[in-house]
């Protein structure tokens, strides 16, 4: 009996470790060749290279767009999580705490965008932001990104806020607090677990959004970085070292965030998954 | 609107203030709900009802011209050659639904019984098993295009190595390498793995959540009844993971449906090879917004497209949903 659970412990162990490898071997390789020259990644594409040196990296940070294709992600994306997050806890604050007649319509006339795949509305939007001017700017991004991420912003948020108990806005009413003290004082800040959820459900896809830039953007120079890596692949197709090292930066950000911050990272994105 | 904040300063204790009360907390509701109402109506609401109303007119380029009808979804559906088209494109999102359902929420699911039965490390296993969900389609399709390169990619390296092995071991003389994503027998195929290997995390951590939520004393006392852990498996975690499942099952068909970035950045826009990995997602952007070599742009069956996906995934979601709820408590 013992002999057999020990059996079946290794078992599971060998089965765990086969899809560890699975997972991280690729990653692994994408990063060595990144150190790599094109001629070595050819003739010796799995073993260590030769020397760590940053060759690769030095020369897409000073010879490509790389930097300004990062630094176009972070505006966009930071740009769009502010914007969710103030739109949304209003939104949230309003049909979460107060009473009053159409709240229960209002929230489900929020709700209906969790079932909308809004890049089908592709064409209306198009010609929507080229009347607005929005066409070709990282503003117009960050409308569709906010608006796209703003049903599950107040889903999120308005059952947080439901749950806390009301004695806190009494207590600081009888204070004489104004309406807009206690939302910014006494709700905020309670609202935080909300607050990353919301941030990390958004973070991730609006981070990693191809299609959206690629209708939406046209100069070179605002270009994020998912769409600047089809650029980028484009430009250096030959070059191998280039494009791991291209690869293997972009990728680097969003995996240190993630070993950092694995355990929300986990529940944000599957909290659409999970009630 | 803007002082808004001000007028709820208005001390609230004398009689003669009520209306002024009322009004002020009117004021501070619409000052909350009136923006996010608004972006949402702009770029969500007002958007999908338009590509509705679009799909019904003749379109030239994008400048809008009469009435059409439903012209635009007869094209689509009935006239060649955009009938075998659609039916094509259609066809392949079939294929990737159903084999992401085999071979990627199949093997979560045994990632997931087996993490649940917290093994050694099982936290460290879940950090690992997630990370691909973290990063890019983009960067995951261009990492693995690179990769499954017919003449130096690493996959066709190691089967080359392992094809060698073959022949070394039992004489079989065997070529496991191809050119992956250049033939049509392989490439659709080929694009799904790349997907899978991105997503598995995803469903496996959805239906670990789901085994991790079901009281302890269930599978106790099946133990005590005297079930195996296969029994305990079948009759005790899988009825109880149906909530899981069904959202498993319907947000794979929703990304199955909507599959785009990974296609256009591995294969191409037109489908490539012989528009074997052509999908939906591509079909449409392709009539929207015309195609590489240089197409026409149509606005309007662009739209009567969108609408038909959106029809197609809504009806079938909510329809199987109400199926696997019942199922769920049936089950349970």
């Amino acid at each position: 009996m013992s002999l057999r659970r020990l059996s079946t412990t290794t078992l599971i162990q060998l089965l765990l470790i086969f899809n560890t490898v699975m997972v991280l071997y690729p990653i692994w390789v994408m990063s060595l060749s990144s150190f790599k020259s094109t001629r070595e990644i050819f003739r010796n594409p799995f073993g260590l290279p030769e020397s760590f040196n940053l060759d690769n990296f030095i020369k897409i940070w000073q010879q490509t767009n790389f930097p300004l294709y990062f630094r176009n992600s972070v505006v966009v994306t930071s740009g769009s999580i502010v914007l969710i997050l103030i739109l949304g806890i209003m939104a949230a604050y309003a049909l979460g705490r107060y009473q009053f007649r159409g709240n229960e319509l209002l929230y489900l006339f929020f709700l209906s965008g969790l079932m909308l795949p809004l890049r089908l509305a592709l064409i209306p939007l198009f010609i929507e932001l080229k009347a607005f001017g929005l066409i070709n700017s990282h503003l117009g991004l960050i409308f569709i990104y906010a608006a796209q991420g703003l049903p599950s912003a107040v889903f999120i948020m308005t059952g947080f806020l439901r749950t806390l108990p009301s004695d806190l806005e009494n207590a600081a009413r009888i204070d004489g607090a104004s309406e807009l003290q206690i939302l910014l004082r006494v709700m905020l800040p309670l609202t935080r677990p909300a607050l990353v959820i919301v941030s990390i459900y958004n973070l991730v896809p609006v981070w990693n959004d191809f299609f959206f830039p690629l209708v939406f953007i046209q100069s070179e120079n605002l270009k994020t970085l998912p769409l600047g890596l089809t650029v980028f692949m484009g430009q250096y197709s030959t070059d191998w070292a280039v494009l791991f090292a291209g690869l293997t930066a972009a990728a680097i950000p969003v995996i240190v965030l993630y070993v950092i911050l694995s355990r929300q990272f986990i529940a944000g994105l599957t909290a659409g998954a999970l009630k | 609107m803007k002082d808004g904040p001000n007028l709820t300063r208005t001390p609230p204790a004398k009689g003669g203030f009520r209306l002024g009360r009322r009004a002020s907390r009117a004021i501070w509701l619409a000052t909350l709900l009136v923006p996010p109402a608004l972006l949402f109506l702009t770029f969500v609401v007002y958007p999908m009802i338009s590509a509705l109303v679009y799909s019904l007119y003749e379109w030239r380029g994008i400048s809008r011209l009469g009435f059409y009808g439903l012209e635009n979804f007869r094209t689509l559906l009935f006239d060649q050659p955009w009938q075998a088209w659609t039916i094509n494109a259609f066809w392949h999102n079939v294929v990737v639904f159903v084999t992401l359902m085999v071979v990627q929420n199949a093997v979560a699911l045994v990632l997931a019984l087996i993490l649940g039965s917290n093994p050694r490390g099982s936290r460290f296993y879940q950090v690992v098993f997630f990370l691909p969900v973290t990063l890019a389609l983009v960067l995951v399709g261009f990492q693995w295009k690179l990769f499954l390169n017919p003449m130096f990619g690493v996959v066709n390296k190691l089967l080359d190595a392992l094809s060698q092995g073959i022949e070394r071991l039992v004489g079989l003389q065997v070529d496991l390498s191809q050119p992956w994503l250049g033939q049509e027998s392989t490439a659709l195929v080929a694009l799904i793995l790349v997907n899978a290997w991105r997503w598995l995390g995803f469903p496996t951590i959805v239906f670990l959540a789901g085994i991790r939520s079901i009281p302890h004393e269930y599978f106790e006392a099946a133990r005590l009844d005297g079930a195996n852990e296969w029994q305990v498996a079948r009759h005790v975690t899988w009825p109880l993971l149906a909530p899981a499942v069904t959202i498993i099952v319907i947000l794979t068909f929703i990304g199955s449906f909507n599959w785009f970035d990974l296609p256009y950045v591995m294969a191409g826009l037109d489908g490539p090879p012989g528009k074997s990995t052509d999908v939906l997602g591509l079909y449409f952007y392709r009539t929207a917004f015309g195609e590489v070599s240089g197409g026409l742009q149509n606005f309007g069956q662009g739209s009567a497209l969108a609408v038909l996906m959106f029809l197609f995934i809504l009806v079938v979601s909510v329809v199987w949903t109400r199926a696997l709820r019942s199922r769920e408590v049936e089950l349970q």
